[in-house]
């Protein structure tokens, strides 16, 4: 029991806003994107962390920029990326005047810091924002090869999506008056579950998906005993970036303990890309994947009454290189945010 | 979610999608023949006014050279990701490697960056390798003594 946390008292997505570089902005999601960086997606810096860091910065004040609100009026930032010690989120939001959370969820951070982010909200805070990115070039280096090194990718590898979600929540109704968004429905949480590290013995780091789909199995599962619905009551159920392997996987252990969600489940490292078309082999991952799917795609469906009930499931591989080479397995995790539309 | 490791492992990697492992070869065979034609094409050209053994040596030199330039203007990638083995495993691969290192390093300096990181990739073959030349070394020098 416990599983799930419901929201005391309801807290909006105020405003997101997203930020993506080239590959994104060729992906069927392209034309919903708010900013698109430069032909070589260094958004004018001369290192690729700088350059990731610049992305959260823009992410940030272009979700202020559509909330109409100034850094001051958020009490907190919660942001995290893949970078060691959070530098992506370190740096680029260094010059917000905003008390700040840093936070490392892997790719699960976008559902880690909304999550967080709703729970004080709904208690002990007015406002807050949540941000996490990923950027390409920053991941490969760090998690993989060289950029120029001529390997070839193993099928089942993902492609980490240069992109940022920022998100600005807030618990008052009245914040929205000012917004272009007055006047049309507008995402509300109201429940949260957080997610379970999850060790599936998966030692390929060439296939995250397999590493991550037990442990949102296990969130969702948990979160469906626990609750009087059933995955038919909502839209969609979108994880953030199982892709193509990941997917299938999840389906088929969440049916063979008799939950089909098939028929709502989207993922989105499969949503992001053509993925054969882009060659990006078993689909997206990374931080901004599911921060910029959930933005550009969800949430403003629900803006448009498209979309009314979704559950958000952050997925994250927490992998570690060092941890890798001696051998460990890749722990997955998974957290669950339910988003509905509200009527202002 | 109770889930048992091994079982699950077995379960993931037998689902997983499975390299191209003839058109991967086949790829590697092409590619890799024609670098070598290349190859022979330059040590023909170079043999009209140098020895074999220059004009092999010089054959190693263009051929690094080739490989790091387009590694450094982002080409070599872009072939190496169809060609496989048959532009890892001619010298092209190891001057890839080398360059590609030296490339994502130069942000961090040229002591602590490049310096310390251009052999991340290339250095267990240069460790390895001396090492095994130096073991042949030894044993070819005991079978010259015995017969």
């Amino acid at each position: 029991m416990g599983n799930i946390i419901q929201i005391p008292k309801p807290v909006y997505i105020l405003s997101s806003a997203t930020v993506v570089g080239q590959h994104e902005k060729k992906g069927p999601l392209g034309e919903y994107f708010d900013i698109v960086g430069d032909a070589d997606d260094t958004f004018g810096c001369d290192t690729w962390e700088k350059s990731e860091s610049e992305m959260q910065r823009l992410a940030l004040s272009r979700a202020l920029n559509y909330a109409v609100k100034k850094d001051s009026d958020l009490e907190a930032i919660l942001a995290g990326d893949l970078l060691n010690q959070c530098a992506g989120s370190c740096y680029g939001l260094v010059n917000f005047d905003t008390p700040f959370l840093g936070l490392f969820g892997a790719c699960s951070t976008a559902a880690e810091a909304l999550l967080l982010s709703s729970l004080l909200c709904s208690s002990h805070m007015n406002r807050c924002a949540a941000v996490s990115s990923s950027h390409n070039a920053s991941a490969e280096r760090q998690f993989r090869y060289p950029l120029e090194y001529g390997g070839q990718r193993a099928p089942t590898a993902q492609w980490t999506v240069t992109g940022s979600g920022a998100f600005i929540l807030s618990n008052k109704k009245e914040d929205f008056v000012n917004t272009s968004y007055n006047g049309s429905p507008v995402p509300v949480i109201s429940d949260v579950c957080i997610g379970k590290s999850i060790d599936a013995g998966i030692t390929d780091a060439n296939n995250m998906g397999a590493a991550m789909a037990p442990a949102a199995a296990d969130t969702l599962l948990r979160y469906f005993k626990e609750s009087s619905s059933q995955p038919r009551d909502f839209d969609i159920i979108m994880t953030g970036d199982l892709g193509f392997e990941g997917s299938r996987i999840l389906c088929d252990l969440t049916a063979a303990e008799g939950l089909d969600i098939s028929a709502v489940h989207c993922d989105g490292g499969l949503i992001i890309y053509d993925r054969i078309g882009q060659d990006k082999h078993a689909g997206g991952s990374g931080c901004g994947c599911s921060a910029v799917v959930l933005a550009a795609q969800v949430l403003r469906g629900i803006r448009t009454g498209q979309v009314a009930n979704i559950l958000f499931i952050g997925t994250g591989a927490l992998m570690n290189p060092t941890a890798i080479q001696q051998g460990a397995s890749i722990p997955g995790i998974a957290h669950l945010v339910h988003i509905s539309s509200d009527i202002l | 979610m109770q889930i048992d490791k091994k079982s699950y492992r077995k379960y993931a990697d037998a689902r997983a999608q499975k390299s191209p492992c003839a058109k991967n070869c086949i790829n590697a065979f092409l590619y890799g023949g024609f670098i070598c034609v290349i190859a022979q094409g330059l040590k023909d050209l170079y043999m009209t006014f140098l020895t074999e053994k220059d004009a092999a040596t010089l054959v190693s030199v263009t051929l690094i050279f080739l490989a790091a330039l387009l590694t450094g203007i982002g080409v070599f990638d872009r072939i190496a990701k169809h060609a496989g083995a048959g532009t890892l495993v001619p010298i092209t691969g190891f001057s890839n490697a080398v360059a590609s290192s030296a490339l994502d390093a130069k942000g961090e300096g040229f002591v602590l960056g490049v310096g310390a990181k251009i052999f991340t990739i290339a250095g267990p073959v240069i460790l390895y390798g001396i090492t095994a030349g130096a073991i042949y070394g030894v044993i070819y020098y005991i079978i010259t003594l015995i017969i």
